[in-house]
């Protein structure tokens, strides 16, 4: 197997001194091309886990690495590299692009802020087709694009530097179950056709199924099942992972 | 108990809801489905009076017989919360933030005119009746979402409504609070209890309480029947497919 791209050892994370941490001794290993899911309820410490895995914040006890070289959250210069190399989702895409930047700007800002050489042009277009939308969409607003079309945006963004990882929280959960399967796909297809390994943060169970190789259950911050996913939502070895897999509700095998 | 018919909201850039009629029967459950932006929170709200200054409500909405577009609320008085009650999408929001939640509960009965200490035992009991007991000196701050949506639900069922409205009513919450909202729901509806209309995106949440789906789309209602054949209508079959496909497989 190859080495292990980003690398967590022991993440801990502490906002209150009064209460539990948020986060308690999380490591873990993706490889390139992997996808990994976190799951786990509201406050089993998913979000903190992105955020420090993106060195948005600082671990009270841990390390995260990439390729071997030592993460911390610094300053945009420093973290160029890491940034180059590690990009992200966000959640809701009617908050994540400016409304007075035309889509195609915000879509090569990480190639001007990360200083990638090239024709950014040209590589915008190609990334509003990679993404399944029209080149010419570059000098639209982002009001006149659906959730779903704004979330293809956020992804085509993130991809723009050619990063290796993609780490996205709840990137699918503000669309709806049609938009939310294609952009789920799409997520898969950047995956493959690029070796683009993805840790993806969701609390909808079928999306990390279709999505993920292996899946990662936290409970009060603390991990308690990692595997692959057909096994660990097959023969859950948790009462935690069962809890969440029993909890979903299915749609009647009616007209199937 | 709920007699649509024709109901258009307008604004002027064309309709959001758009000649919908159908009915509802005492006890009945019925969801309504859709995607984002076909109509689903729009109907709830001008089913209930409560379309903001703007749109334009035409047709007509009776709720035992009562005509209630255009309604004022003297006329909407004395069918909220013991005729109709709102369950809403966002427990965060629903709840006045300064009062403990089991005077929030007590108040509607207050409002009825019943005494202090009966609408405090009915308020406590009640929110028992929805797994919070012993909760009621609380504020809704030092609830979790799930909790806030069980007053909530609390809140609803407190003046014994026929019809309970629920907008979206667990997507704020996680599957495993959902588990236990949707088992609540269950026990509060059904023949012999409230009617229950269903508003949610997620088609297996609808048929976990439903016996009939209205599917909305452009703000018209495209499909009205029981679930089973709903589910097997052509023009659900993208959303069904990619329900089943996001669907988990054990």
């Amino acid at each position: 197997m190859t080495a292990p791209l980003l690398v967590a050892e022991g993440l801990g994370r502490h906002f209150d001194r009064s209460a539990a941490p948020a986060l308690d001794g999380v490591s873990l290993r993706l490889h390139p091309g992997e996808r990994l899911a976190v799951v786990g309820e509201s406050g089993s410490g998913k979000t903190t886990l992105a955020r420090l895995l993106l060195a948005l914040e600082t671990p009270d006890a841990g390390t995260v690495t990439l390729a071997g070289r030592p993460v911390r959250p610094g300053s945009p210069r420093s973290l160029r590299w890491f940034r180059r190399a590690v990009q992200t989702v966000p959640q809701d895409p009617a908050r994540s692009f400016h409304p007075r930047i035309r889509v195609g700007d915000a879509v090569a800002e990480p190639l001007a802020c990360l200083r990638v050489p090239g024709d950014h042009t040209a590589r915008v277009a190609q990334l509003l087709v990679a993404v399944g939308l029209e080149p010419d969409a570059a000098r639209r607003w982002p009001h006149e694009f659906s959730g779903g079309q704004r979330q293809r945006l956020a992804i085509a963004r993130a991809l723009a530097p050619r990063p290796q990882v993609l780490v996205a929280d709840e990137p699918v959960s503000a669309l709806d179950v049609v938009v939310r399967l294609q952009v789920v796909d799409l997520l898969r297809e950047v995956s493959e056709a690029e070796g683009l390994a993805l840790l993806v943060v969701s609390h909808d169970l079928g999306v990390v199924q279709h999505l993920a190789h292996r899946v990662l259950v936290l409970d009060a911050g603390r991990p308690v099942e990692e595997g692959p996913v057909g096994q660990v939502f097959g023969h859950p070895a948790s009462p935690v992972t069962a809890r969440l897999l029993d909890a979903v509700p299915t749609l009647a095998e009616v007209g199937s | 108990m709920l007699h649509v018919h024709d109901l258009t909201v307008r604004v002027p850039g064309g309709p959001l809801v758009d000649g919908v009629s159908f009915a509802v029967a005492p006890g009945e459950r019925v969801g309504v489905v859709g995607a984002s932006g076909a109509g689903k929170s729009q109907l709830v709200a001008a089913l209930l009076g409560l379309t903001p200054p703007g749109p334009t409500v035409s047709g007509s909405v009776r709720v035992e017989g009562t005509e209630v577009v255009g309604a004022s609320a003297a006329a909407w008085r004395p069918l909220r919360g013991r005729v109709t009650a709102l369950v809403a999408q966002d427990p965060g929001t629903a709840l006045d933030p300064l009062t403990r939640v089991g005077r929030q509960v007590a108040l509607p009965l207050r409002a009825q005119g019943v005494a202090r200490g009966e609408a405090h035992t009915r308020a406590w009991a009640l929110l028992a009746e929805v797994g919070l007991d012993g909760l009621a000196r609380r504020y809704p701050a030092q609830l979790s979402g799930g909790q806030r949506q069980r007053v909530a639900l609390a809140l609803a069922l407190v003046g014994a409504p026929r019809l309970l409205v629920a907008d979206e009513p667990t997507s704020a919450l996680d599957v495993t609070v959902q588990a236990g909202v949707l088992d609540l729901l269950d026990r509060v509806t059904g023949p012999g209890l409230a009617a229950l209309l269903l508003v949610t995106h997620d088609l297996a949440v609808a048929t976990r309480l439903c016996s009939r789906l209205l599917v909305l789309e452009g703000g018209r209602l495209v499909a009205d029947g029981p679930v089973a054949d709903v589910l097997a209508d052509p023009r659900l079959a993208d959303v069904v497919a990619a329900s089943r496909a996001l669907a988990v497989h054990r």
